[in-house]
């Protein structure tokens, strides 16, 4: 059996599983000091469940402490950069985009030295290791102890980074070095970003890991436990505390993963909708389909990519109104005021709650409140609700067809018929505990961006080895290998170059292996 | 006198990726150089090419290569510097401006960072009015300014002069010592008098990326008037007013993409909102140069194609398009400069691949729908 933890900014949820059955769930108040909530939540289960701790194989966490620490720049720690490099890429200096607030308290030390690679592969210098050691001094001089180092391409080949971090360890032994090959992805500028971000987080991730196995052990629970990343696959809580920043996405990722586990269907579209807003997003394959574009954190762009989520102004707190003949639904929303201001409350704002209690959705409140509605009107809404749905369901759609639509969150009343592009309408079970249950997905992933040379060794000979390298990472980060299988492919040619260069990006994904040897 | 400032440079930035044209390349690298140069000197002055004055002795600039290599070997002012410095070598002259060579992408920000790094003045034209892939389609070299010296430098600001007897072949040398260099190299090239500019540039097309952003921008806020719509409804008053069409509105239907040597090729197939069963087909090198609604050729390069997100207004790339956006395709007419028949031989449909001729916008798309 294994648990699922999200600790969000308000709640810590857990669950308990076996294999693929949810045993027991709960919601219980995130606490400033992380861990007393998680002993809470987990305590909670096991009592309930009548589970013995000898019987839980693994723990995953999901949490947004760390995005949320970034964004209002809350202890944050000094960091310096080293960037293999040089001659290139003076244009752009380390920690240019980095609002002042940060710049505060990280500042921007930085080094170039030279180094770095050419796209296919060549170095564009040697490594100067003389300059990465001096620069390692004059950090230790400067009291910096978190350091970045980075390199033009290095995502193709991580060794010179690997020196860089040998040298400074060697120069600082009581560092914290941050690769950026290991955050990865092409984009020198968003992926030092990503790696800034990462080492200003050192100090925080001590203590929020700290906090996960000392309330773990307070549990008396002593297996591994495994901490989930922006793609929904799991990384295990030693490297989880060397690169928090791979969590910085995980949440909305937890959700969708969650909400199609419960429903039993892989490729899907899953619409949360709230009170003020729904999110509407792909999942292929179990995991959601990826943003093209690159999300900004705190304002600083990284080379992280969200869910593709579509949000639409629709909610149970969506404001109704009539404008002439027609009846307009949102945008605008009363929000956390639905309980004094919808009709059923005893308020005087229409909202799209009032309207699924008169159309007899639901039965929320006093629905004698809304029995003077006219009955044109509520059908007018009704529709509107639908239509706007139906829209957005289209708009999201990889391809034509029929999907299914799996509908979650406290406004999922609102949605009553027949969606126009649905195969069929799912509203699984448990969904407010989705985080928890994503996170407790036991997956495991590995990842590679690199460029390719068609004309030297073709196409079939790179995506054979781009896909040998990726499933060799998944097992790396401790994926089964029997399970490790490949769930998308990428080939993007460099245009403007007749090179016959290939970007390809490849993931692999596998079952965790210890859950699979106790099933 | 025009200039770019800080206050204005989003507003550029968003206008030079719509003048893409679907390629071009990300603007994020471009912006952020040219924001620290301008933190720095607080603004670019711009010359309207009218005022060009006779003794004005101007170079282009522009980064050659791959725009993937772009964002980790970022594009190198200091470098391009020592290209110019080469060719005024060369010619036993100094520049006193510099010209963009490309309206649209990464190459319309690279020269106002060389020149607010050497404290030079920007001429507001180029020599595409767009984006193109390649050195030689462009109005200087098809009104006669010579392409060389082509000089490449690379970040050791090594420095390759190409002289050649025209411009096509400069591209082709030229692109392949610009593998050579690790897919991206400075170029400096089509130097030339005050005189060649007012007769050979494409006018004014610095501020149109500014303006067109700033429509954008403000039809955003305003959110009264359909963005699109009041974007195309903007050409009227630009300088030179140009005709310009919503020409189709829909929801991406398929994208088929491939390559060929060099190019990314393939077509859009976008489907119309609502009942209608019209559907438009964008085909593109690089950037969008055929559009055909039902079968029926509405926009030809080198007359402008746009496809924006319709709700926001942003640029929509060949690289970025997928199933389901909802856009908007927006045909402007190109410049006279660009449609002679000397033009269209050389950035014309053939240069595409396109076996249709050049047929204006204007002339199309009163029997399309708009």
């Amino acid at each position: 059996m294994h648990i699922g933890v999200d600790v969000g900014g308000t709640n810590t949820d857990a669950v308990l599983m076996d294999g693929n059955k949810v045993i027991a769930s709960v919601k219980s108040p995130t606490t400033h000091d992380v861990g007393s909530g998680i002993v809470e939540a987990v305590g909670s289960i096991m009592k309930s469940s009548g589970c013995a701790v000898a019987d839980i194989a693994s723990v995953m966490i999901g949490t947004t402490q760390f995005t949320n620490a970034f964004v209002e720049g809350k202890k944050l720690v000094p960091v310096g950069v080293v960037r293999a490099a040089l001659p290139a890429t003076t244009g752009i200096l380390p920690m240019t985009e980095f609002p002042s607030h940060l710049v505060a308290q990280i500042g921007r030390q930085s080094y170039l030295v030279e180094g770095g690679y050419e796209f296919d592969g060549r170095e564009i210098n040697k490594l100067d290791e003389r300059a990465v050691a001096e620069a390692a001094r004059d950090m230790r001089k400067r009291s910096i102890r978190s350091v970045v180092v980075s390199g033009v391409f290095t995502p193709i080949n991580d060794s010179m980074e690997n020196r860089m971090a040998e040298i400074i360890r060697n120069e600082m032994p009581d560092s914290e070095v941050t690769l950026s090959s290991e955050i990865g992805r092409i984009g020198l500028i968003e992926r030092e970003n990503a790696s800034i971000m990462n080492a200003s987080l050192t100090d925080l991730s001590r203590t929020v890991m700290t906090a996960f196995r000392d309330a773990l052990i307070q549990l008396d629970i002593h297996c591994p436990f495994f901490v989930s990343q922006n793609d929904g696959t799991l990384m295990t809580s030693e490297f989880a505390e060397k690169y928090p920043v791979l969590t910085f996405a995980s949440g909305p990722t937890n959700s969708m993963r969650g909400a199609a586990f419960l429903s039993g269907v892989e490729d899907s579209i899953v619409a949360d909708i709230g009170g003020t807003t729904t999110d509407v997003g792909v999942l292929i394959g179990g995991f959601p389909r990826e943003s093209a574009v690159s999300v900004d954190i705190g304002s600083v762009r990284t080379n992280f990519r969200m869910p593709d989520v579509l949000a639409i102004g629709l909610g149970g707190g969506s404001i109704v109104r009539q404008s002439g003949s027609d009846t307009h639904v949102g945008p605008d929303s009363v929000a956390l005021d639905l309980l004094t201001q919808a009709r059923v409350f005893g308020g005087k704002t229409l909202t799209a709650t009032d309207i699924a209690v008169a159309a007899g959705y639901a039965d929320i409140g006093d629905k004698s409140l809304v029995a003077d509605l006219e009955p044109a009107i509520v059908e007018a809404a009704v529709n509107r609700m639908h239509d706007f749905l139906e829209a957005t369901v289209d708009r999201v759609k990889s391809s034509k067809g029929d999907v299914p639509v799996i509908l979650v969150g406290g406004g999922s009343v609102l949605i009553n018929r027949e969606i126009k592009g649905a195969s069929e309408v799912i509203r699984p079970e448990l969904s407010g505990v989705a985080n928890a249950i994503g996170a407790g997905l036991a997956q495991v992933g590995g990842e590679i961006d690199r460029i390719y040379s068609y004309n030297d060794i073709g196409r079939d000979e790179s995506i054979a080895q781009a896909k040998e390298e990726a499933v060799r990472r998944a097992v790396q980060a401790g994926a089964s290998k029997d399970s490790a299988k490949i769930v998308s492919i990428e080939e993007m040619p460099l245009a403007y170059l007749p090179a016959g260069a290939v970007r390809i990006k490849v993931k692999a994904i596998g079952d965790l292996e210890q859950a699979e040897n106790l099933k | 006198m025009s200039r770019i400032t800080l206050e204005n440079l989003p507003d550029f930035i968003r206008g030079t990726a719509i003048l893409g044209t679907g390629g071009g390349g990300d603007p994020y690298v471009g912006r952020l150089m040219l924001e620290q140069e301008l933190t720095k000197c607080g603004g670019v002055d711009l010359i309207d090419p009218d005022d060009v004055p006779d003794d004005l002795f101007a170079i282009s600039v522009a980064c050659m290569g791959a725009p993937t290599v772009f964002v980790e070997k970022l594009p190198n002012a200091q470098a391009t510097v020592t290209a110019m410095r080469r060719i005024e070598k060369e010619l036993g002259r100094k520049f006193n401006a510099i010209i963009p060579l490309e309206a649209g992408g990464v190459n319309a920000t690279l020269p106002l960072v060389v020149a607010a790094q050497m404290g030079l003045p920007v001429v507001d034209g180029d020599g595409m009015g767009r984006a193109f892939p390649e050195f030689q389609m462009t109005t200087f070299n098809i009104y006669g300014v010579n392409c060389s010296p082509f000089v490449m430098a690379d970040d050791f600001e090594n420095t390759i002069v190409l002289e050649t007897d025209n411009a096509l072949r400069t591209e082709r040398y030229g692109r392949a010592v610009c593998v050579k260099m690790g897919g991206i190299a400075q170029v400096a090239s089509y130097a030339m008098t005050g005189e060649q500019i007012r007769r050979t540039c494409v006018p004014r097309t610095v501020t149109l990326a500014v303006d067109i952003g700033k429509r954008v921008r403000e039809l955003r806020v305003e959110g009264k008037e359909d963005i699109c719509e009041g974007l195309a409804a903007y050409f009227a008053t630009s300088r030179p007013p140009r005709f310009a069409r919503v020409l189709f509105d829909g929801k991406v239907q398929d994208v088929m993409r491939g390559t060929e040597d060099g190019w990314t090729v393939g077509n859009v197939t976008i489907s119309a909102a609502g009942d209608s069963s019209d559907e438009m087909f964008l085909t593109f090198r690089n950037e969008y140069s055929l559009a055909k609604l039902n079968g029926k050729t509405v926009a030809i390069v080198p007359d402008l194609l746009f496809i924006l997100d319709r709700e926001t207004g942003e640029a929509i790339t060949t690289e970025t398009l997928r199933y389901g956006q909802r856009v908007k395709v927006i045909g402007v007419a190109a410049t006279e400069e660009m449609r002679t028949p000397e033009a269209v031989e050389v950035i014309g449909p053939k240069a595409s691949n396109i076996s249709e001729p050049f047929v204006r916008l204007e002339d199309l798309a009163w029997g399309g729908s708009s």
